[in-house]
């Protein structure tokens, strides 16, 4: 039966060319959308993993309560034990301590007067070891624009854009004016070595990065650190995983009420990324909701037209003596081959282009230019195996309804007026 | 009988006087007993932090209330900073970076070393009359000594405090507490005078807490340790050129 239906469908082609178009373009753009949003979800929580929040981060209590101003008087101190207690409890994650703050980052004359300033951010991390794993996490090296990286204390790299705001050249001095933990003003002169350039909007606009050790030394935080971040080694988020090191971290310290105790928490509960990746999740359960139901209209009035164009067929059919379940099936069944047919073609085209999107990306940096989420300047897919798959849910299903619905109209033809109507 | 008549007549219109002065009135002495040509002095600031105290040690010659001079004499990393005020312009010098900043735009807001006071508190104009008018509000003892309640209110638009309370000691015309407050009503820091001295017949703070409200921490307390007013100041010392010297 089914190599009937299907010789029928190939035989009559204004029986399946349209639907079969209509779901491949469907589910290519489900598919596509679906690799898109994967993508860009993929790179906000990698960027921001790594530039701001890790995986889990360690903080103090005092800290995490306002954890948005970055207060740096509530930092940790001691991190030295601390960051040797995290690696040896818990392993999975690479530990490294980071120090985030804000000043303005002042250019000299040859007089030693003010020449240009600007406002920074900046992030002490550990750069002056061969084996820091910043380097990788920060993906400095490709990151470099112009001048080198730094080799010893006292060495910063700054952010391209601000270089040129600020009219500098790798190998010029310039004066960090910021504060100590204890709220005190300090300057501090540093050797521009090089320049960067992340892809990242918050980060091109006006940051700088210094050795860790150098800023614990200008902020008067010795041993301290603001955050220390855990990132897994695979660089991917187990949410899951993630939870349960941070219950038992955290009920570990449950008895310390010192306001400067350690806490632990994941990426998720950070930064208020909680709220846009749920946002995100409903969103894309909305897209398909929409498109499922969008498609099962187009393809149940798709269905009507061909019951239409059909009348005589089905009457016949009927008047032959066919059942009216067997036509209805019948009917079923010519949908479903139409809905895989067009899901195999819909999620090729689909995957197609959000590869091409994966590979090449698409620079959106003009939009993201005031931003201050981490939001990459070059947008690009990510296809994964569920991008594979996605597409077969609402383009058999779509399909499927649309026969259905259209096809009760079978049960309504009267038996007893099918010849009359088939001599008109 | 004449006698007792006119001693009457004298403490009545003292009485009289006494009561009839205005909060502006009241305002002005306080300035005039705060204000000398000049004056030399060396004083402590202790800041109570969330982590514990640290007292900043510093000297400081004043011209007016336009021109000042300030070292840094300890801690160790804060010896050898200084700052010069001259006319609406703060600039300050750090010996590790042998540079000399402009403290401006929004680093007037940071405080001065850490402590409850900011560069911009630093830069006000001190002298009240010019800025607010002052109404007597009520009458309250402070320290045991009876003081005059003062609401202040400012005259200008652009001003950090928008109005203050002020409690004035009403023999010696010694600010003994204040409160002050931002536009919308917020109560923004309070001072509170601890300790007075008379220098040259003139009833000035000792020791003052001052706190930033909105700060967390106690606050910071300024002791003066020495002072000397009109005193001479060589010219100098009000330049850039001293900074790096």
């Amino acid at each position: 039966m089914i190599e009937f239906l299907l010789k029928g469908l190939l035989r009559d082609r204004s029986r399946s060319v349209f639907p079969l178009l209509i779901v491949a373009a469907g589910v290519a753009l489900m598919v596509f959308l679906h690799a898109w949003l994967n993508g860009v979800i993929s790179d906000l929580i990698r960027s921001t993993a790594n530039y701001r929040t890790g995986h889990v981060c360690v903080m103090t209590r005092a800290y995490a309560d306002k954890a948005d101003q970055i207060p740096n008087d509530l930092a940790l101190l001691g991190i030295d034990t601390l960051l040797a207690t995290l690696r040896q409890s818990y392993p999975d994650f690479i530990w490294t301590p980071r120090i985030t703050f804000g000043g303005l980052l002042d250019i000299p004359d040859d007089m030693g007067e003010t020449k240009e300033q600007a406002p920074v951010s900046g992030m002490g991390v550990s750069l002056l070891s061969a084996a820091s794993p910043e380097w990788r996490i920060l993906n400095i090296r490709p990151a470099l624009v112009r001048g080198r990286l730094p080799e010893k204390a006292g060495e910063i790299l700054i952010a391209e854009e601000l270089s040129e705001k600020l009219k500098v050249q790798p190998g010029q001095i310039a004066t960090l004016i910021s504060s100590t933990m204890y709220g005190s003003m300090m300057f501090s002169n540093f050797l521009i070595a090089g320049t960067v350039r992340f892809g990242l909007g918050p980060m091109d606009r006006g940051s700088i990065i210094v050795d860790i050790a150098d800023i614990q030394r200008a902020l008067d935080m010795q041993q301290g650190a603001g955050l220390v971040l855990g990132l897994f080694h695979d660089d991917l988020y187990h949410e899951e995983q993630a939870n349960i090191v941070t219950a038992n971290f955290n009920a570990r310290h449950a008895s310390d009420t010192d306001k400067f105790s350690p806490i632990m928490r994941t990426l998720r509960t950070q930064s208020g990324l909680s709220d846009y990746l749920d946002y995100v999740g409903v969103f894309s359960t909305f897209i398909l909701a929409i498109f499922l139901v969008a498609m099962s209209i187009v393809l149940w009035n798709a269905g009507l037209t061909g019951g239409l164009r059909r009348y005589g067929e089905i009457g016949l059919r009927l008047a032959i003596g066919e059942e009216t379940g067997h036509v209805y099936r019948s009917m079923m069944v010519e949908s479903l081959m139409i809905g895989i047919a067009g899901s195999l073609l819909g999620t090729g085209i689909g995957t197609g282009c959000a590869y091409y999107l994966q590979v090449h990306g698409f620079d959106i940096g003009f939009m993201t230019k005031n931003s201050t989420m981490m939001l990459a300047e070059v947008v690009r897919a990510q296809v994964t195996p569920v991008s594979l798959v996605i597409g077969f849910i609402p383009g058999i299903l779509a399909t499927f309804l649309g026969a259905a619905i259209s096809g009760i109209g079978i049960y309504r033809r009267s038996t007893s007026q099918l010849f009359k109507e088939l001599e008109t | 009988m004449m006698r007792l008549f006119w001693a009457c007549l004298f403490l009545f219109s003292v009485v009289i006087r006494t009561h009839a002065q205005s909060g502006d009135e009241i305002l002005k002495r306080v300035d005039q007993n705060m204000f000398s040509e000049t004056r030399i002095s060396v004083s402590r600031m202790i800041i109570q932090g969330g982590r514990g105290s640290r007292t900043l040690e510093l000297k400081t010659w004043q011209r007016g209330t336009r021109e000042s001079f300030s070292e840094f004499l300890a801690p160790a990393r804060d010896k050898g900073t200084k700052m010069l005020k001259l006319q609406d312009m703060l600039w300050t010098y750090s010996p590790s970076t042998d540079r000399t900043i402009l403290i401006s735009g929004h680093m007037l807001r940071q405080s001065v070393m850490g402590s409850d006071l900011s560069y911009e508190d630093m830069m006000e104009d001190p002298h009240l009359p010019n800025l607010y008018s002052a109404k007597i509000s009520s009458e309250e003892t402070v320290n045991e000594r009876p003081c005059w309640v003062l609401a202040l209110t400012s005259k200008k638009e652009d001003i950090a405090y928008n109005s203050r309370m002020i409690w004035v000691d009403k023999a010696r015309y010694v600010l003994l507490r204040e409160n002050l407050y931002a536009k919308s009503g917020k109560l923004l820091k309070t001072l509170d005078v601890r300790e007075v001295m008379e220098v040259k017949n003139r009833w000035l703070a000792k020791s003052i807490l001052y706190k930033d409200v909105l700060k967390d921490g106690e606050g910071t307390e300024f002791l003066v340790d020495s002072l000397a007013l009109e005193v001479a100041i060589p010219d100098y010392l009000f330049s850039k050129a001293a900074l790096k010297r």
